[in-house]
């Protein structure tokens, strides 16, 4: 096989990392509970991303297992948030998650 | 040829999140983190798992947005609905999305088309990750099951209030 | 007889007990019956019993119950009549009889007139189990009923704050003194395993040797007991201050009841004092320089109620010097006739108080020999009787005492001068009380004469201030007499004659206006210094309130913020502390929580990386 250049695995991990850095600061900076769990969403495709890069890297299957259960336990906490949201509309009228402190101390 | 595909791809992917994490809009949001997941679907394409690229496709960007879709609707967020959608079909919405799934489209076609991957030396085929998830890993698809159960017990607990809440209003 | 003799202090007892029950609802005139009825069906009984007494002289007891049995150490509740214990109650029940009787027209006007006659009635009861009692503990809850009694009454008007302070300051001196005597008593039963006064004597008298260490600690300790509750020195100051109490309640305090209780002890006890020669004279000097004492600070008061006060601490040390030279007989005799003419001589000063609307100060008074006679005769006597001049029954008991004091041994004539000094002081001020009161200018006016019921309890007591000196008590079989006759001659003549030239004196520097204001010497810096120190009491009770009370309010003051506590405290202020300052960073804030989550992450990652490296 001809050497061609190629992609080193860390090149894809750095993206992951990327992708869960943005979804971090903007699950810090965001108010507003939708972004919030948009945000999420972001953070478990960085997440995803190394782990199939990481399969990719090893020839393992092990990999694209995790990303299938990483999968449904986005689309749970999707569903459930979504749930909470719109209880949050409900019970305090806002969406912003400062406005949804009643658990202080 | 294939790096640069992964590159742009990510370039992509990342670029799209970040905008996603800054909009004020809600549907706009929504709209450049499905452009990420697309991204970050051909990636899973070009990094040999075609399988999991079809879910992130199928499950997440349709599935789990749709979800989202429902959610900012009902709440109607922004206002006036009529304008908003007006501000939805205007040009300078669907633009620079537009372009972004464009191009991940073109990139999809080409990796399609390449008959060798040079980032994966053997491919993890999806015969393996079937064989693996329903061998070893039984346990953990059981518990996943039991989770989106609970999932869909929860929300339909957490959102029922609010539909029957909102149709009593409407009558 | 047997029946008799439980009826004395269980008439009154229920008495009191009816009255504080029921005594609100009662009219009037059913309370009087009751207060005053009972104290005279007693009385009644004592006479009865006193006229078999006289048939046949025979000690008796009755056993009513069995109280106490624990192991070998047994109590009963017993009362024991003798000739000690029969004086005590003719004197108890008659002048306790006089002063109800006379309690009943000065507090007629009072609110609470029910609650003062079953206090009093109480006190009395007290009082006769105090001296019919078999044994020593029964005696003890007699003396603490007295001093519970005395608290409740020197505090009857008890919405001024200073009569409550008054009874309370007579309760905690008396119970300084009972602690002591508490101790003596577990003592005895220690050494005797009994309480059976006649066992505890006679035990005594077999076990231990005359002037040993252990009879002396006993006595002395018993003793503590007697000077708390007879007023003697140091612990004398509360007994002026239980003024603050109805003049009647004064009347029985100082002549019947509760001051005469220590008499009563060491004259019961005479047996185990024998033993403790020491402590004897221990008591004979207490006696002494009490007499003198009280006697000058009686001399500087101007409060009509404080002169008697002082003047029965004054008397009551005579009778513990007589009690200290041994001579029992006289120290009992001086306790009934001071009974008689100290009970004349409150009660008098109490229609003097009444009839001019509660007018006590002296320097106030004057005149008042044609306004209230029936008030000057009864003083007149009373105080002839206190100044001990010839042919009262002060005289008789006063100069019995002072001849024994005279030829009691070594000691007798430093005793006999001093108790000398203080009977011409005492002569000096009961009738500078007479002249200033009821000669001279009138300078208040009397509103209403004393009626019927104060006037007979006079006219009694000034009788037996005169003839109760003649009455020879019986005390062969419970004390022993002396063999000698007084001593006669110039002596004797002297001892008489001491109280009629404090009588001239008085009469010189009260009785004649010009005298008075040629008194130089009283006006001087040193007089008045003197005056104002006599005054309080020869500063005893600022002593105390400098050494012992205000260094235990000051203490109490810092232990009301509880010091020990700030160290605990300490502990629970940490405590709290920390939880605020967790429960702040539990603000309900979700992205705060998300912040300190990627804090501790990205802190615990750089660990794990510099482990690796």
């Amino acid at each position: 096989m001809m050497p061609e250049a190629t992609v080193p695995m860390e090149h894809a991990l750095i993206v992951a990392a990327l992708l869960f850095g943005i979804g971090l600061f903007g699950l810090m900076l965001r108010r507003n509970i939708i972004f919030m769990l948009m945000a999420l969403e972001v953070m478990l495709n960085g997440a995803a991303l190394a782990f199939i890069a990481a399969a990719a890297h090893w020839g393992n299957p092990d990999g694209q297992v995790m990303f299938l259960f990483i999968l449904s336990i986005a689309a749970a906490e999707v569903s459930v948030g979504l749930g909470l949201v719109l209880q949050m509309r409900r019970q305090i009228r806002s969406l912003d998650m400062n406005d949804a402190s009643q658990l202080r101390g | 040829m294939i790096p640069v595909l992964f590159y742009v791809a990510a370039a992509i992917a990342v670029g799209a999140a970040i905008l996603a994490m800054t909009r004020s809009n809600a549907a706009h949001a929504l709209i450049f983190l499905i452009v990420s997941l697309l991204g970050i679907a051909v990636l899973f394409f070009l990094l040999g798992a075609p399988f999991a690229a079809a879910l992130q496709v199928v499950v997440y960007a349709g599935a789990i947005m749709v979800l989202f879709v429902f959610v900012i609707m009902m709440l109607n967020l922004g206002g006036n609905s009529q304008e908003k959608e007006h501000d939805l079909l205007s040009f300078e919405y669907w633009l620079v999305p537009g372009v972004m799934a464009g191009i991940l489209l073109g990139e999809l076609v080409i990796a399609i088309n390449q008959t060798t991957n040079p980032l994966v030396s053997d491919p993890v085929l999806p015969k393996a990750v079937a064989l693996s998830l329903f061998g070893p890993y039984m346990l953990g698809v059981e518990l996943a099951s039991m989770l989106l159960l609970a999932g869909l017990v929860g929300a339909y607990h957490l959102g029922r209030d609010f539909l029957v809440r909102n149709r009593e209003r409407s009558s | 007889m047997q029946l008799l003799l439980t009826l004395v202090p269980g008439l009154p007892l229920l008495s009191a007990t009816l009255l504080l029950l029921v005594g609100r609802h009662l009219p009037k005139a059913m309370v009087t019956a009751c207060g005053v009825g009972s104290i005279g069906l007693a009385g009644i009984a004592v006479a009865l019993l006193l006229n078999q007494w006289l048939i046949s002289p025979e000690p008796f007891s009755v056993t009513l119950w069995q109280w106490l049995s624990v192991g070998s150490f047994r109590v009963d509740i017993a009362l024991h009549l003798d000739q000690l214990s029969i004086i005590w109650l003719c004197t108890i029940t008659g002048i306790g009889f006089l002063i109800h009787l006379y309690s009943s027209e000065y507090m007629a006007e009072d609110s609470d007139y029910s609650r003062y006659f079953a206090y009093l009635n109480l006190f009395v009861a007290s009082m006769l189990v105090l001296v019919l009692a078999d044994n020593l503990l029964l005696l003890f809850l007699g003396w603490e009923g007295v001093g519970l009694c005395s608290y409740l009454l020197i505090g009857f008007w008890y919405q001024d704050a200073a009569n409550g302070a008054a009874a309370r300051k007579a309760f905690l001196w008396t119970r300084a003194g009972d602690a002591a005597m508490a101790v003596g008593l577990f003592l005895l039963v220690a050494e005797f395993s009994s309480l059976d006064i006649h066992e505890v004597v006679a035990g005594a008298q077999l076990a231990w040797v005359e002037g040993s260490f252990l009879p002396n600690v006993a006595c002395a300790l018993i003793f503590a007991g007697a000077v708390g509750k007879s007023a003697q020195l140091p612990l004398q100051t509360w007994l002026p201050d239980a003024m603050a109490g109805p003049t009647p309640v004064s009347a029985l305090i100082h002549a019947a009841t509760m001051v005469t209780a220590g008499i009563y002890l060491l004259a019961r006890l005479n047996g185990l004092y024998i033993l403790a020669p020491a402590v004897l004279s221990v008591v004979a000097m207490i006696g002494m320089i009490t007499a003198v004492v009280a006697a000058f600070a009686a001399l500087a008061q101007h409060d009509i109620k404080r002169i008697l006060a002082y003047s029965t601490i004054s008397q009551l040390g005579y009778m513990f010097l007589a009690l200290g030279v041994q001579a029992w007989d006289a120290g009992i005799l001086h306790m009934m006739t001071h009974a008689f003419f100290k009970a004349l001589l409150f009660l008098a000063a109490g229609a003097v108080i009444e009839c001019l609307h509660h007018e006590q100060d002296i320097r106030r008074m004057g005149g008042l020999r044609s306004r209230l006679p029936v008030p000057f005769w009864s003083f007149l006597i009373g105080s002839a009787a206190l100044a001990a001049l010839p042919f009262t029954a002060g005289f008789a008991s006063k100069d019995l005492i002072l001849l024994r004091v005279w030829s009691s041994g070594p000691e007798g004539a430093l005793l006999w001068s001093g108790a000398a000094v203080g009977a011409f002081i005492t002569a000096l001020y009961s009738f500078k009380l007479i002249f200033v009161v009821f000669f001279g200018d009138i300078n208040t006016e009397p509103t209403r004469q004393p009626g019927w019921r104060m006037a007979i309890p006079l006219g009694v007591l000034a009788f037996f201030s005169i003839v109760g000196g003649f009455i020879s008590l019986p005390l062969d079989s419970v004390v022993p007499l002396a063999n000698e006759e007084p001593p006669h001659g110039l002596i004797a003549m002297v001892t008489a004659g001491i109280p009629i030239v404090g009588v001239l004196v008085a009469y010189l520097l009260f009785g004649r206006q010009w005298i008075r204001d040629l008194a130089g010497p009283m006006h001087s810096t040193v007089g008045t210094w003197l005056a104002a120190f006599w005054h309080g009491g020869w500063g005893m009770d600022t002593l105390y309130r400098r050494t012992l009370v205000q260094p235990y309010t000051a203490l109490a003051r810092g232990l009301r913020n509880e010091p020990i506590d700030v160290l605990v405290n300490l502990i629970a202020w940490i405590t709290t502390q920390f939880h605020l300052g967790l429960a702040a960073t539990q603000n309900g804030q979700l992205r705060r929580y998300i912040a300190i989550m990627v804090v501790g992450l990205i802190l615990m990652l750089s660990l794990v990386d510099g482990g690796a490296s």
